[in-house]
């Protein structure tokens, strides 16, 4: 059941809804404390745990190229099997068992940050509404990384193998679908057939190849996915695997051996956490836990305490089709179109209800979004129906009204980031925002310019994390002049101050306000702008823009 | 942070990283089963009698049918359940009715059990029925095994090798 547009979902008891709310906030809180910490040694950019997709990728690709090569030398005999990878790994050390080593630990690193990108994500609550599709793909990821690890470990042939066939073939048998037991294969070594492992070796080669078009469709409808981790990131974890793999290699155990029972096992607990379940529980009642929880984990998007923004709308009259919403939209939400009105343009900006989370992100991208306009009624090409820009100006401009001192500052925040209020004072304004980069340049040129106030203060999530992925990536190119719509060279930079605080840096936020305010009192009082009439039309400011 | 700092708080968290993938990839060892006990696995799959005796059909009955159909037995599909026991030094360890596999109840009976045991020598008897009668057994078979530590001893049916096997 879906709950009703910006609004918590009132079905819900409020004494659970709060409950809910509390432990996402507090999860919320350790996984910012957590960044807090590898910020500082890894920097915002290199954070690994603003990076768990691309890591999963980057262990995916690490996985498939030590595969490749482990494949070569492997042999899908019963005995020959076991042989090959001994050989792998005691003679040819420096290429085999290394590359046996990366492959082993690669897989387990992926589940590592596959398990915490997921976390993560549902934490954040960046899963529900339009952005259902990338979460609900990402489940069936979770079975088949499953799939290719234990198929892996299968392959090696030893009693860890031994025991997976016999316990995995165990739970397949208790569905009560196939006609003959799959675990009779495994009777004893009279009963071994060598076409299984040919048939384990096709599920470890096709399951990996279908994983890749899953993943590919996982990331479909998001704009500028990224797929690779910075190339620090990405040289520093391929060199702990490295060493990792030196250090300790991946070796075989004892040969798999049917006659005999494998009673103590050195174990992978990162593929095999559920199989000692197998041991005190029905096979049945596994299916039905892992079987449930994949159909909830499908579901959470829809389930409560939903929340869905109103999504964005375009106003032909102010549209020229320039394109740049489509070009700043992170969830490819905005798409160019033909025109279907008479205007002297040959494309105009459609949003895909579906796909807009009502971020904003696009009106920030607007070049009619501008404070600027005065002759005509402020309605930009594309706009928030439930914050629009005219509103915002208003909301702004009234905010401001009562302001005084020579370090008037207004702050403009998202509603993922610190707590805005406790900044409120005598000489701060406060406007809160869905993401930060619905802010358009021009109206900090405007705030600014038109000595509305001495300085503007951009605060929201933490660095490297953005809600709405890059709505922190654009404004600051946006400010830095390297993105349209530039913020004019004329505005003073040192009249604006950023601060990506997240939730947990409420004193940091507040002291680098403090520090930005007596900046600004010290600086030379600014001239204002002759103000004249600068109305614009949809073509007009496009070209003032470009 | 100064640099040289920055790189030692990489260092740490690669470091970490790394033990907890190197030791968790093989560690704690996980103790399936009892090193001093031997496991009996019994696995076989059977299909029981007819539930009915095939009737031949009368001429009669043969013409009232299609010319396609006129086969000459008409046979119940579904098939009796398998009784199974097994009974170690005089006890009974396992007995269980097997029913039909099949919507229709005409597929084999499968069984796939097993029972971890004190390793040594025991006393072992497998019995089967898969016909109509109502007591006794159709197959019995009974050994003195003995078995070591982590032995897994196979109980297979075979009917066409008469009947039970110990592997």
């Amino acid at each position: 059941m879906a709950c009703p547009a910006s609004s918590v979902c009132p079905w819900i008891r409020p004494g659970v809804r709060v409950q809910v709310i509390g432990i996402r906030s507090v999860a919320k809180a350790a996984f910012e404390g957590a960044d807090n910490v590898f910020n500082r040694a890894f920097t915002p950019a290199w954070n690994p745990l603003c990076h768990l997709g691309t890591l999963g990728w980057f262990f995916y690709w690490i996985v498939i190229v030590s595969g490749i090569y482990l494949y070569i030398f492997f042999d899908t005999g019963i005995n020959q099997a076991y042989e090959s990878l001994e050989y792998l790994t005691n003679v040819q050390w420096y290429a085999g068992g290394v590359m046996r080593s990366l492959h082993r630990y690669a897989s387990d690193a992926l589940i590592i940050v596959m398990m915490l990108h997921l976390l993560r994500e549902f934490v954040m609550d960046r899963y529900r509404g339009s952005r259902w599709f990338t979460w609900f793909t990402g489940v069936p990821l979770l079975w088949l990384v499953f799939a290719c690890g234990i198929s892996g470990y299968w392959m090696v042939w030893d009693v860890l193998a031994q025991y997976i066939a016999i316990a995995s073939t165990e739970w397949l048998d208790s569905l009560g679908i196939f006609g003959q037991s799959i675990a009779r294969n495994f009777l004893n070594n009279d009963t071994l057939s060598g076409r299984f492992f040919t048939l384990m070796v096709f599920i470890h080669i096709a399951v990996p190849l279908f994983m890749l078009l899953v993943m590919w469709i996982h990331i479909q409808r998001q704009r500028n996915a990224r797929v690779n981790p910075p190339v620090g990131l990405a040289v520093g974890t391929l060199g702990m695997l490295l060493a990792l793999s030196l250090a300790r290699p991946a070796l075989s155990q004892a040969p798999a051996n049917l006659d005999k029972v494998p009673s103590v096992i050195d174990f992978d607990w990162f593929y095999l956490v559920a199989y000692p379940l197998l041991d005190t529980i029905p096979g049945q009642t596994l299916w039905a836990i892992a079987g449930g929880g994949s159909l909830l984990l499908l579901l959470l998007p829809w389930l409560p305490p939903g929340q869905r923004r109103a999504t964005a709308s375009v106003d032909l009259d102010n549209c020229n089709g320039c394109g740049r919403c489509v070009e700043d939209c992170p969830f490819s939400a905005v798409s160019l179109q033909p025109r279907t009105d008479d205007a002297a343009f040959s494309h105009e900006a459609v949003v895909s209800d579906n796909l807009c989370t009502g971020c904003g992100i696009c009106v920030g991208a607007c070049p009619t979004a501008t404070p600027f306009r005065r002759t005509s009624e402020l309605i930009p090409g594309i706009d928030l129906p439930d914050l629009g820009i005219q509103e915002l100006r208003e909301k702004t401009l009234s905010a401001i009204a009562n302001l005084s001192g020579n370090a008037r500052v207004v702050v403009f925040g998202c509603s993922h980031g610190a707590g805005l209020e406790q900044l409120q004072g005598a000489d701060v304004a406060v406007l809160k925002l869905p993401c930060v980069a619905m802010l358009p340049p021009s109206f900090i040129d405007f705030m600014i310019t038109r000595g509305h106030v001495n300085g503007v203060f951009l605060t929201g999530c933490a660095d490297g994390d953005c809600h709405y992925r890059l709505g922190i990536e654009w404004t600051g190119q946006r400010l830095a002049g390297e993105r349209d719509p530039y913020l004019r060279k004329r505005v003073p930079r040192e009249r604006i101050a950023e601060s990506w605080a997240g939730i947990t840096r409420n004193k940091r936020l507040q002291q680098e306000l403090r520090t930005f305010q007596d900046r600004l009192r010290a600086l030379p009082p600014f001239k204002r702008t002759p103000h004249r009439s600068t109305g614009v039309r949809a073509g007009e400011a496009a070209e003032h823009h470009a | 942070m100064p640099k040289a700092l920055q790189y030692f708080g990489q260092f740490i968290a690669y470091a970490l990283f790394a033990l907890v993938v190197g030791y968790f990839a093989t560690q704690p060892a996980y103790t399936h089963m009892d090193p001093d006990k031997a496991l009996i696995k019994m696995s076989f799959s059977h299909a029981g009698e007819h539930l009915q005796e095939c009737r031949r059909l009368t001429q009669e009955e043969l013409n009232l049918l299609p010319p396609n159909m006129r086969r000459p037995m008409d046979c119940l599909r579904k098939r009796v359940a398998l009784l199974i026991e097994l009974e170690l030094d005089g006890a009974i360890l396992y007995r269980d009715e097997l029913p039909p596999s099949g919507l229709a109840g005409d597929g084999a009976s499968t069984a796939y059990r097993k029972f971890p045991v004190p390793a040594g020598s025991h006393h072992l008897v497998a019995r089967l029925r898969d016909s109509r009668r109502e007591d006794g057994f159709d197959y019995e078979q009974a050994a003195v095994v003995t078995l070591a530590p982590q032995q897994n001893f196979v109980i297979d049916f075979r009917p066409e090798l008469g009947g039970f096997l110990f592997l």
